[in-house]
C-alpha cells in the first residue's frame, strides 16, 4: 500500500469535515444585472464620468478626428516613441510623428521601459465602474505592452464595446485569455491614505471614446 | 502559522501597549474612520447591496460544502491550460514546494505581490533560509519590509506608519537593497510613491520569478484573479518567466459568472472604490504573453480544521476585504499587531484560533478581543456572523477548565485597557442587541456551565457593554 499523498489527505479531510453538513441552499441571484438605464447615450456618459472620477483623461472623437487626437495626446505628454500592438488600425497613428516600435521577440522588459507610450484598443468597457478591459486581442497586444510604458492611450469603440455593468461584462469575455481590467491609472493610498496616482503601471491613462 | 509571531504576548498585553502608544492610535483612528466613511458611500451607490451580499454568502457556502469537487475541477482546468498544481497540507510543505520550484529555476531572488497566504506561511523567511531573497513590491509591504516590521492591517499593512516615518525608512534602508532613495526626498506622499517606483522598477525588469496569491480561483475555467491598485501585481504576474501562486483552498468559486458578485462587493468593501485600478485574470499559461511556467500551490494549513466546525466554517467565506477591521472599536484602539497574527481585527480573532487552534496563550485570548458589538457582521460582504463565531470559540476556551479559565480571566482583565475608555465604544452600545441575540440559546452544554458556574459573566448584557464592563471587570 502506498502512503496517501498530501492531495489525498487534504481531500479526505475536506470530505470528513463536511460529511454531516446540511446541503447548501441554492444560489440566489436577486441582485440587478445592471444599475444604469437602458439608454446607450446615458451609459456612455456614465462611463465618461466614472473614468474621469478615477483620474483617467477622457476624450470623445469621431473616426475622422481620431488620428489628430491621438497625435496630440502623445505630443502633449512628450511621447517620442510608441509601441504598436499587432492589429492596431493603421489610421489611428497616421497623424503622429512618434517613432513606432513594433512588438517582437527583441522587445524585452528593459527595451519596453525605454518606450514612452502605447496606443491600444480594448475588448470592452464597463460604464458603472469606469473600467476598460483588455484581452490581448487585435490592437491590444500582450499584457506587458500596456504595463511598462508610462503613457497608455486606449480607444473604446462606442457603443458596441460599452456595457453597463460587471454582470453584463463577464459573459462577453473569454476567461481563457489573460485579461486586464483597468479602472484609472495605478494608484496607492498606502501613505496615510492619501491617494497618489501613478505607482507602477502607466502613470497617465488617456481614454478616447470613439463613436462610429 | 508560526515563527514571526511566536513569543508574541497575548492579545491583552499587546493591546495594552498599543493603547498607550499615542501616535499609533492617532494613525489608526484617522485611517479606519476615513476608509469606513468612504466604504459606506461606495456601498450606498448600489441599491441591491443586500442581494449581492446574500448571493456572495450562498456561493461561498455552496463552494465550501462541496470543496473537494471544486478543487478537483480547478486542478483539472489549470492543468489542461498548462499550469502545474501542488497540494500543501501545512506551511512547512508549502514552503518546501515553493523553495524547490524557485531553486529549480536557478534564481536567487523573486518579486512578490502582497499575499496573505504567503505571509501566513512565512514564505519570505523560508526562502531567506534557502538563500533566496524575496522582494515585496506592494508599497505598504515595502515599507514594512524595509522597516523590518510586521504588517498591521490586511489592506493597508503600514497603516501604523505616518509619512515622516516612511521617509526616514526609505532614506535609511533603500540603498541596502537596491536603488537608494532620491536625494532630498521629502515626506510628500507623491514623492514617496515615486521613490518606490524607481526602487522597484529595476527589480521588476530583471525578475525571472514572481510569487503571488489570488483573490479568487474559478473552478469551471481554471482562472485565477488578482485584484490590486498599484500595478506591482501586474508586474509580478506578467514580466517573470515563472509564476508561483500560493492560494488557500477556500479561495475557489465554482463559476466564471460568480465573479460578477465578488467583483462588485470586494472593491467597494475594501478600498471603497467602484472598481480597483487593476484586476488581472489568467488561466494557466498563454503563448507569448506572460510567464511560460505557472505553478499553483493549494494550501490547507488549518483550513480543513476550520471547515469541520459547524459554526466556525463560515469564517472561510472571508474575501479579505478588511471592512470589519475598519469598523471595529477594539481594532481601532489596539492596532493590528496586538492580534499576533497576519489576520488582524475581527476576522483574525475568529480565523487565527481556528487555523492554529486555541492552545497558545495568544490564540486563546483572541476570541476575547471583541466587544461583540456586531459592527463587523453588518459590514461583512459575505455576511460572516463574527460575534457568533467568537462566542463559540470562547466556549471552547472556557470549556477547557483550569487553563481555559485562566486564559480567559487574563484576557478579560487586560481587555480593560482597551475597552475602558469612554467614547471608544460608541458602536459597543449595540451589544445589548447582539449578545442578547447570541448568548442565551447558544451556550448549551459544558461550555455554558463553565461560564455560569465559575464566572461573573453569565447572562452578559441586557445593558450597554461599557456599563456592564465598568461593573464587572476583574
Ligand atoms: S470577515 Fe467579512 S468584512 Fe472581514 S475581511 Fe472577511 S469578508 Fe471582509
Amino acid at each position: 500500500m502506498t502512503t496517501p499523498t498530501s492531495r489525498e489527505r487534504i481531500l479526505a479531510r475536506i470530505r470528513a469535515a463536511v460529511a454531516d453538513a446540511p446541503e447548501a441552499p441554492e444560489d440566489v441571484r436577486g441582485y440587478r444585472t445592471r444599475h444604469a438605464p437602458d439608454d446607450p447615450d446615458a451609459v456612455l456618459d456614465l462611463l465618461h464620468e466614472n473614468l474621469a472620477d478615477y483620474r483617467a483623461h477622457v476624450h470623445r472623437a469621431g473616426p475622422a478626428e481620431l488620428p489628430e487626437l491621438v497625435a496630440r495626446l502623445l505630443d502633449e505628454r512628450g511621447a517620442r516613441s510608441v509601441v504598436v500592438p499587432p492589429g492596431l488600425p493603421e489610421e489611428w497613428l497616421a497623424a503622429s510623428a512618434a517613432e513606432r516600435v513594433a512588438d517582437g521577440p527583441g522587445l524585452g522588459p528593459a527595451e519596453l521601459d525605454a518606450v514612452d507610450a502605447v496606443v491600444t484598443g480594448c475588448a470592452l468597457a464597463v460604464a458603472e465602474t469606469g473600467t476598460i478591459v483588455l484581452d490581448g486581442g487585435p490592437g491590444q497586444g500582450r499584457r506587458a505592452l500596456t504595463l511598462v510604458p508610462d503613457l497608455h492611450v486606449c480607444v473604446v469603440r462606442a457603443p458596441e464595446q460599452v456595457v453597463a455593468s460587471v454582470p453584463e461584462a463577464l459573459p462577453r469575455l473569454d476567461p481563457r485569455r489573460p485579461l486586464t481590467w483597468i479602472s484609472g491609472p495605478s494608484a496607492t493610498s498606502d501613505i496615510e491614505l492619501d491617494r497618489v496616482e501613478g505607482v507602477h503601471g502607466p502613470r497617465t491613462l488617456e481614454v478616447v471614446l470613439l463613436r462610429g | 502559522m508560526s515563527g514571526t509571531f511566536l513569543g508574541m504576548p497575548s492579545f491583552p498585553r499587546a493591546a495594552r501597549e498599543a493603547v498607550r502608544d499615542e501616535r499609533l492610535r492617532r494613525n489608526l483612528r484617522h485611517a479606519t474612520h476615513t476608509i469606513r466613511d468612504k466604504r459606506a458611500r461606495a456601498v450606498a451607490e448600489l441599491d441591491d447591496w443586500a442581494e449581492l451580499r446574500e448571493a456572495g454568502k450562498r456561493i461561498k457556502d455552496r463552494t465550501l460544502r462541496h470543496l473537494d469537487t471544486y478543487l478537483l475541477e480547478l486542478e483539472e482546468r489549470v492543468t489542461a491550460a498548462g499550469g502545474t498544481v501542488h497540494w500543501a497540507e501545512d506551511a512547512a510543505e508549502a514552503n518546501r514546494i515553493v523553495t524547490g520550484l524557485v531553486r529549480a529555476t536557478g534564481e536567487r531572488e523573486v518579486v512578490k505581490v502582497k499575499s496573505m497566504a504567503t505571509q501566513e506561511i512565512e514564505l519570505n523567511e523560508a526562502l531567506e533560509e534557502a538563500g533566496i531573497r524575496a522582494y515585496e513590491t506592494d508599497l505598504a509591504e515595502l515599507i514594512v519590509q524595509l522597516g523590518e516590521d510586521r504588517p498591521s492591517h490586511i489592506l493597508v499593512p503600514a497603516i501604523h506608519r505616518n509619512r515622516t516615518e516612511i521617509r526616514d525608512i526609505f532614506r535609511a534602508e533603500m540603498g541596502r537593497w537596491g536603488r537608494p532613495a532620491p536625494d532630498g526626498l521629502t515626506d510628500e506622499p507623491a514623492e514617496l510613491a515615486e521613490a518606490a517606483r524607481l526602487h522597484l522598477r529595476e527589480k521588476f525588469l530583471r525578475a525571472r520569478v514572481g510569487i503571488s496569491g489570488a483573490n479568487f480561483m474559478v473552478a469551471e475555467t481554471g482562472t485565477l484573479v488578482v485584484v490590486e491598485s498599484e500595478g506591482n501585481g501586474r508586474m509580478c504576474l506578467t514580466l517573470p518567466e515563472t509564476l508561483i501562486s500560493v492560494v488557500g483552498i477556500e479561495k475557489v468559486v465554482p463559476t466564471w459568472r460568480d465573479l460578477e458578485v465578488f467583483l462588485q462587493t470586494l472593491p467597494r468593501s475594501s478600498t471603497a472604490e467602484r472598481m480597483n485600478p487593476y484586476t488581472s485574470t489568467w488561466t494557466g499559461t498563454a503563448d507569448g504573453d506572460g510567464p511560460d511556467a505557472f505553478h499553483l500551490v493549494l494550501l490547507d494549513n488549518g483550513r480543513t480544521r476550520a471547515l469541520a466546525d459547524e459554526t466556525g466554517r463560515q469564517a472561510l467565506r472571508c474575501i479579505r476585504c478588511s471592512a470589519c477591521l475598519n469598523v471595529c472599536p477594539v481594532y481601532e484602539r489596539a492596532g493590528g499587531h496586538a492580534y499576533g497574527s497576519v489576520y488582524p481585527g475581527p476576522i483574525g480573532a475568529v480565523l487565527t484560533p481556528q487555523l492554529r487552534g486555541t492552545t497558545s496563550e495568544i490564540d486563546a485570548s483572541l476570541p476575547y478581543a471583541s466587544s461583540l458589538c456586531g459592527a463587523c457582521y453588518e459590514v461583512c460582504p459575505v455576511a460572516i456572523d463574527i460575534p457568533e463565531v467568537l462566542v463559540r470559540l470562547r466556549e471552547e476556551v472556557a470549556g477547557r477548565g483550569g487553563k481555559g479559565h485562566r486564559l480567559e480571566k487574563a484576557a478579560m482583565k487586560a481587555a480593560g485597557w482597551v475597552l475602558d475608555h469612554p467614547g471608544a465604544l460608541a458602536a459597543g452600545e449595540r451589544i445589548a442587541g447582539a449578545a442578547g441575540r447570541l448568548l442565551p440559546e447558544r451556550l448549551p452544554g459544558p461550555g455554558a456551565r463553565q461560564w455560569t458556574d465559575h464566572r461573573d459573566l453569565p447572562d452578559l448584557p441586557a445593558e450597554p457593554f461599557r456599563d456592564w464592563w465598568r461593573k464587572n471587570r476583574p
